[in-house]
């Protein structure tokens, strides 16, 4: 098991934002965590990034326990995160914020990374000088998860990386999620188009104000009858 | 002529102090957004351990270095035991820690000197140099020099290498920094010890033209400000003109008006500042797409 999450619970002050999630996720499988605006979905990647106090349970990261490591640690033992907003280094050239996703890890291997990420998204290549805020939402999509590939992470976190997108850049950024899966990389993905993420994903969990509600394989809270139409509108 | 020339000289001499700890601000803002009212401490006690190491006679290269080194790591420290505890605080409230240091560290340095005025011999004599009319002081030369110096090397930190680079990436956007694995703790000490040797590199050369005591660091460090505030806080070429700016201003308006005047017209500049254009020359003008 390469992630395990027990019992995990987070606060914002005196509100409650998590109580009691477990999730698990395996090598070189594609997790999806679904649920509302509001859930606590992002709350729960922030609290695997090292970004959020956790206030009981734990979490274990390739068997060793991660709860109170700090987050640069993090990124060095492979959890990367392409957060929500994308959060690109604004005035900072594409070529800079891709060199900083490899800032934990120097050297030869970044070159090859860095041209890897160029050939992966050609139109990163092509506007390489330009400050990353002038790029379109898509481009500064692809960017962030360009630069969070690029610290070589074990398990990749994105967190709606469908937002605020249009339908044609969705169904592009879907695709770079599936090939990503299809290399071999581990992805935990949240979002709120619960379709596209549970059409994708081998297992997926719902999240419910705070609480994990159900889980199963993706195809089958696709056809679960409750998911239908609290999620996906059918 | 000759007299507009011997104004531009002082103002220059001046505003590349100003830029150097208008550049102190702006590296702790960027880390931080706190604005550090103890930035003035630094070039007092860059200042006051040069005089005091080199008059117990120790060679001058060596008290310099001592110097930078002691300033370094007061700002270190700073940064260690009074900023890194409050780190959840308001930025107002860590402002105010700040101007508290700064009261501390004026009391120290009388406990540690005393309340006099120390002088150090100028770098390479006193023998003025003369052009179209107007003369000019080896030491303005010297400062002129070693600012402009101290200003590429931090250009060259910030653009060219990664530390640097990740401690700008931190000023944009701190949690997309953290995530990409920079200590932001360690950003924010490396840039208390960057300001702190700022400060210390504008104190040494300067002493040798304008003397130092306890309280040098008061005016030197607010004229830093009005230059930080003038250029857009945060933004580092800002901070240079707005320093040389301030201190043109300052000559020009003492040379012309009045010499009691002198100190009146950085603040005149930053209620300018303030009230007509509050984002500065350089100031922050979004480009980013949402």
């Amino acid at each position: 098991m390469l992630l395990e999450i027990r019992g995990l619970s987070s606060h914002y002050g005196r509100i409650q934002a998590l109580d009691d999630v477990s999730v698990t996720v395996d090598q070189g499988e594609l997790v999806a965590l679904v649920g509302a605006n509001g859930a606590g979905k992002t709350t729960l990647l922030r609290c695997l990034s090292g970004v959020q106090p956790i206030s009981a349970g734990s979490i274990r990261f390739d068997g060793a326990d991660i709860t109170r490591t700090a987050p640069e640690k993090r990124v060095a033992l492979g959890i990367a995160q392409v957060p929500e907003g994308r959060q690109v280094f604004g005035p900072m050239s594409v070529d800079d914020n891709l060199r900083l996703g490899a800032y934990r890890r120097q050297g030869r291997q970044m070159a090859d990374d860095l041209e890897r990420m160029y050939t992966l998204f050609p139109v990163l290549f092509k506007k390489r000088e330009l400050p990353a805020g002038t790029l379109s939402g898509g481009q500064q999509q692809m960017l962030a998860i360009a630069r969070a590939l690029m610290s070589n992470p074990r398990l990749l976190l994105l967190d709606e990386p469908s937002m605020g997108l249009a339908p044609l850049l969705v169904a592009e950024i879907f695709a770079v999620v599936q090939s990503l899966r299809g290399d071999g990389v581990t992805i935990f993905l949240v979002e709120q188009n619960a379709h596209a993420a549970l059409t994708l994903a081998d297992r997926g969990y719902v999240l419910e104000t705070g609480s994990v509600v159900m889980t199963d394989q993706g195809h089958a809270l696709l056809a679960d009858e409750r998911i239908q139409q609290a999620y996906l509108g059918l | 002529m000759a007299e507009l020339l011997q104004y531009l000289f002082a103002g220059l001499t001046s505003g590349a102090i100003y830029a150097l700890a208008g550049l102190g601000f702006a590296i702790i803002y960027n880390a931080s957004h706190v604005i550090n009212f103890a930035q003035g401490e630094f070039i007092m006690i860059g200042g006051m351990a040069t005089a005091t190491l080199t008059a117990a006679g120790i060679p001058l290269p060596a008290a310099i270095l001592a110097a930078m080194i002691l300033t370094m790591l007061v700002g270190m420290a700073l940064e260690k035991f009074a900023i890194e505890p409050a780190r959840n605080a308001d930025v107002v409230t860590i402002i105010i820690i700040t101007i508290g240091a700064s009261i501390f560290l004026r009391g120290a340095a009388q406990v540690v000197w005393d309340k006099e005025f120390h002088a150090l011999a100028p770098f390479s004599g006193e023998t003025p140099i003369r052009i179209l009319g107007a003369t000019l002081m080896p030491q303005s030369l010297w400062v002129f020099g070693v600012s402009m110096a101290a200003i590429a090397l931090l250009w060259w930190f910030f653009n060219r290498t990664l530390f640097g680079k990740a401690m700008l990436a931190t000023s944009f956007n701190r949690l997309a920094a953290q995530l990409m694995g920079i200590g932001v703790k360690r950003v924010l000490l490396v840039s208390f010890a960057l300001s702190a040797l700022l400060g210390a590199v504008g104190g040494i050369v300067v002493t040798p033209i304008a003397f130092t005591n306890y309280e040098a660091g008061i005016m030197l460090g607010l004229k830093g400000f009005s230059a930080a505030v003038l250029g857009g806080l945060g933004n580092g070429m800002g901070a240079v003109v707005g320093g040389l700016i301030v201190g043109i201003a300052e000559a020009l308006g003492a040379g012309y008006v009045s010499s009691a005047y002198k100190d009146a017209i950085a603040f005149v500049i930053i209620l300018f500042v303030l009230f007509f254009m509050p984002n500065g020359l350089f100031g922050k003008k979004g480009v980013d797409r949402v």
